[in-house]
C-alpha cells in the first residue's frame, strides 16, 4: 500500500470522541434550548421562539454584556502592561536561568482558583492585611473598601491570568533573533526606539495571543465577579448562572451562553489567524 | 581604480584592546592600524576573538582595557547607534516585517534626513547592489543571496566611514560565495569606504584582502598583505593556518645546515639548533629517484589545474605534499618511488623555543 500522510489519522480518534461525546453534544443542547420556551415551573416547553435571542439585546441585558466586555479589555491591557516588562526580563536572562524565573511566574497558577480567589478577600476586606499595613503606617480614617468593587474584580482577574500573558509573550520573545535589535541600534535607533519599531511589532503575536486568552477567559468568569464583586456586580457569567440556577429561565440562560459563545469564537478565530501569519514570517526567515 | 586605492592614513586605530569575560580573555592586548580605503581581513580559528573583536569596534561589546580611535576620535565611550561605522551581521538580521524598502529606509529615518533624500538615497543603493526588482518584497520573499545583498545596502546606505562584515558569505554556498568574493570588492572600490571583514576561511581572505591580521586564542599572530602572509609566516601556526604547508622537524647544525633523517638542506640560519622547517608544496621540485632526498608516493590528488603528490619520507611523520602540475603528475603512480628538491630560498626555518 502507498505510503500516504494526509488520511485522517485514527490516534485523534479518542479525543475527537471524548469531545464530541462531552463537549459538541453538550453545546448542541444547549444551543437548543435556547430556541425554545421556558416552563412554567422551570424546565424546557418545546413551543419554538426566537423571543430568547432578541431579549439578549434588551437594553439591559445589553449593557450587561458592554459592562463586561469592558471589565474584560481593562482587564487584558493591564496583563499585558505587566507581563510585558516580565516577559522581557526573563528572557534577558541568562539561558539557564529562564525556566526557573518561568516556573516561579506561573506557580500560582498550580493552586486552585478558588483559594486563589479568596486569598484576595483575606487581602482586601475592611479587616483584611491592606487595611491593616495602611493603619500600621498611620492611616487613622474609615477603613477602605476595596473589596466588592469593580477593581477588586479586575485585580482578581488580572492576577488569574498573568501567567498565561507573560508565557505568551515571552514564548514569541525568545524567539527573537537578538540580531535584530543590535542590527536597529546600528543603524542609529536607540532603545527605545528600537523597542517601539522593531521588538514590539515582532512579538505583536505573542501580544495578541495571551490578550485573546485574557479577554475571552475574563468577559465570561462568573467566579471572581461573584466572590469580590460581590453579587453587586453582574457580568455575563453570573447571570447565566443566574438563569440557569436561581431564575430557572434556562432557554434565556442558553441564549446568553450561546452569544457569548459566539463572541469568544470569533476572537479566537481572528487570533488565530493573525498568528498563522506571523508564524508563517518566522518559518520564511529561517529557510 | 586609484581614487579607492589604500592610502596609507589609518583611518581606524585599535590601541591595546582587551576584552575579558571572567577568568576568559577573549581579546588579549591587541593592537591594529586599519588604513582608509583598505579592504581588512580579521582572520582566525572560531574562538580566536575575532568576532569579540569586531564587536566592540561595533560598539556591542565594552572594552575591559584599550581604545578605539576612529580618525583619531576615541569612540570607545559612545553606544552602538553614535558610531560612523556599521555593520553588516551574519544572520544578517533583517527586519522581518518590514519591506526590502523599509529595511533600507530605516538606518536613514534615524538620521532625520527628509523624505525626499531617504527616497532618493534609497533609490540609489537600489540600483548599484540590484535589487531594484525586490523593492516591494519582505525579507521572506528573497533568496539567501538577495538577503545577502539586501544587509549590505542596508549598512552601505549609511555611508559609514567603516563598514564591519562579519563572516558575510558564510550562509551562502560554494559557487555563490565566491561570486560574492568578487562583487564584494568591487562594492568596496565603487564606494571607497573601509571594510573589515571577519572569516574563518583563509581563502576568502587572501582573495579578497588588502591586508589581514590573524588572531588565535586572542593574541594578534600577525598582520600584512597576503602576499607577506603567505610567503613569510610569522610563526608555525600562520605557516599552518594560511594554505597547505609540509613541516619538517630537525636540527640546524653549528655549520647552517638543516637536518632530518634522510635530509641535509643548507639554510642560512645563525642560530643552531631544534627547529622546523616550513615549505609549501610548490616550493618543492620532483628530482630523479638517484637524488639524495626522496620516498614513495602515497596518494595522488587531481585538482584540476594541478595534482598533489603525497610523498613517504623518511624526514617528517606525515606525508610531504608535492605540488606539481597536472601534466607531470601523470607521469606518477602511487607506489613509484621518487627523489625531491627542497627550495631553501623559499622555505621558513622556525626555530623550538628554548
Amino acid at each position: 500500500m502507498a505510503y500516504q500522510t494526509t488520511r485522517p489519522n485514527m490516534l485523534a480518534a479518542p479525543a475527537v470522541l471524548w469531545l464530541l461525546a462531552f463537549m459538541v453534544a453538550p453545546c448542541l443542547l444547549v444551543l437548543s434550548y435556547a430556541f425554545f420556551q421556558r416552563g412554567t415551573w422551570g424546565g424546557i416547553e418545546y413551543t419554538f421562539t426566537l423571543e430568547n435571542f432578541a431579549r439578549v439585546f434588551d437594553p439591559l441585558y445589553a449593557r450587561i454584556f458592554l459592562n463586561s466586555a469592558r471589565i474584560a479589555l481593562i482587564t487584558t491591557i493591564l496583563a499585558i502592561l505587566i507581563a510585558y516588562p516580565a516577559a522581557y526580563a526573563i528572557s534577558l536572562a541568562p539561558r539557564v536561568r529562564q525556566p526557573m524565573l518561568l516556573f516561579f511566574a506561573v506557580l500560582p497558577f498550580w493552586s486552585n482558583y478558588l483559594i486563589r480567589t479568596y486569598a484576595w478577600i483575606v487581602l482586601l476586606n475592611r479587616e483584611g492585611l491592606l487595611n491593616g499595613f495602611l493603619s500600621y503606617l498611620g492611616y487613622q480614617g474609615e477603613p477602605l473598601s476595596l473589596l466588592y468593587t469593580e477593581a477588586a474584580v479586575i485585580t482578581g482577574l488580572v492576577y488569574n491570568y498573568l501567567p498565561f500573558v507573560i508565557l505568551a509573550i515571552y514564548s514569541t520573545l525568545s524567539r527573537l533573533n537578538p540580531e535584530l535589535m543590535e542590527a536597529s541600534r546600528d543603524l542609529g535607533a536607540g532603545a527605545f526606539r528600537t523597542f517601539w519599531r522593531v521588538t514590539l511589532p515582532l512579538t505583536l503575536p505573542g501580544v495578541a495571543a495571551g490578550g485573546v486568552f485574557v479577554f475571552v477567559l475574563s468577559i465570561g468568569n462568573f467566579v471572581t465577579p461573584a466572590l469580590l464583586g460581590g453579587g453587586r456586580f453582574q457580568m455575563i457569567g453570573n447571570l447565566v448562572y443566574d438563569q440557569f440556577l436561581t431564575a430557572n429561565d434556562w432557554p434565556f440562560g442558553a441564549a446568553l451562553g450561546m452569544v457569548l459563545i459566539a463572541i469568544m469564537v470569533a476572537l479566537l478565530f481572528l487570533q488565530a489567524r493573525a498568528t498563522s501569519h506571523a508564524s508563517g514570517e518566522r518559518k520564511g526567515d529561517e529557510a | 581604480m586609484t581614487a579607492a586605492a589604500p592610502s596609507a592614513k589609518p583611518i581606524l586605530k585599535i590601541e591595546e584592546i582587551v576584552k575579558n569575560y571572567g577568568p576568559i580573555t577573549a581579546v588579549d592586548r591587541v593592537s591594529l592600524d586599519i588604513r582608509e580605503k583598505e579592504f581588512f581581513a580579521l582572520l582566525g580559528p572560531s574562538g580566536c576573538g575575532k568576532t569579540t573583536l569586531l564587536r566592540m569596534l561595533a560598539g556591542f561589546e565594552v572594552p575591559t582595557a584599550g581604545r578605539v580611535l576612529l580618525e583619531g576620535r576615541d569612540i570607545s565611550p559612545l553606544p552602538p547607534e553614535r558610531r560612523p561605522l556599521n555593520l553588516m551581521f551574519q544572520s544578517y538580521a533583517l527586519f522581518t516585517h518590514m519591506s526590502v524598502r523599509k529595511n533600507l529606509a530605516y538606518g536613514l529615518e534615524m538620521e532625520k534626513l527628509s523624505r525626499a533624500e531617504i527616497d532618493r538615497r534609497v533609490d540609489e543603493i537600489l540600483a548599484t547592489t540590484d535589487l531594484v526588482r525586490f523593492a516591494d518584497r519582505k525579507p521572506e520573499q528573497l533568496s539567501g543571496g538577495q538577503k545577502q545583498r539586501v544587509a549590505l545596502a542596508r549598512a552601505l546606505v549609511k555611508r559609514p566611514k567603516v563598514l564591519l562584515l562579519d563572516e558575510p558569505l558564510g550562509a551562502l554556498d560554494k559557487k555563490l560565495r565566491e561570486k560574492m568574493q568578487l562583487e564584494l570588492k568591487r562594492m568596496q572600490h565603487e564606494a571607497g569606504i573601509t571594510f573589515i571583514i571577519v572569516t574563518h576561511d583563509q581563502e576568502e581572505a587572501l582573495v579578497m584582502a588588502d591586508r589581514m591580521a590573524i588572531l588565535k586564542d586572542g593574541r594578534l599572530l600577525q598582520c600584512g598583505t597576503p602576499e607577506e602572509i603567505y610567503e613569510q609566516p610569522a610563526d608555525p601556526f600562520v605557516a599552518n593556518f594560511i594554505g597547505v604547508m609540509n613541516f619538517i622537524e630537525g636540527t640546524v647544525s653549528a655549520t647552517g645546515a638543516f637536518e632530518a633523517p634522510g635530509l641535509q638542506l643548507a639554510v642560512s640560519s645563525n642560530r643552531s639548533g631544534p627547529a622546523s622547517l616550513a615549505v609549501r608544496p610548490e616550493h618543492i621540485a620532483v628530482a630523479s629517484a638517484e637524488a639524495g632526498f626522496g620516498g614513495v608516493i602515497e596518494e595522488i590528488a587531481y585538482h584540476g589545474l594541478d595534482r598533489v603528490l603525497h610523498v613517504r619520507t623518511s624526514a617528517s611523520q606525515s606525508a610531504i605534499q608535492v605540488r606539481v602540475s597536472a601534466e607531470t603528475g601523470a607521469r606518477y603512480r602511487p607506489g613509484d618511488r621518487i627523489g625531491l628538491g627542497i627550495d631553501a630560498a623559499k622555505a621558513r626555518l622556525f626555530h623550538s623555543a628554548a
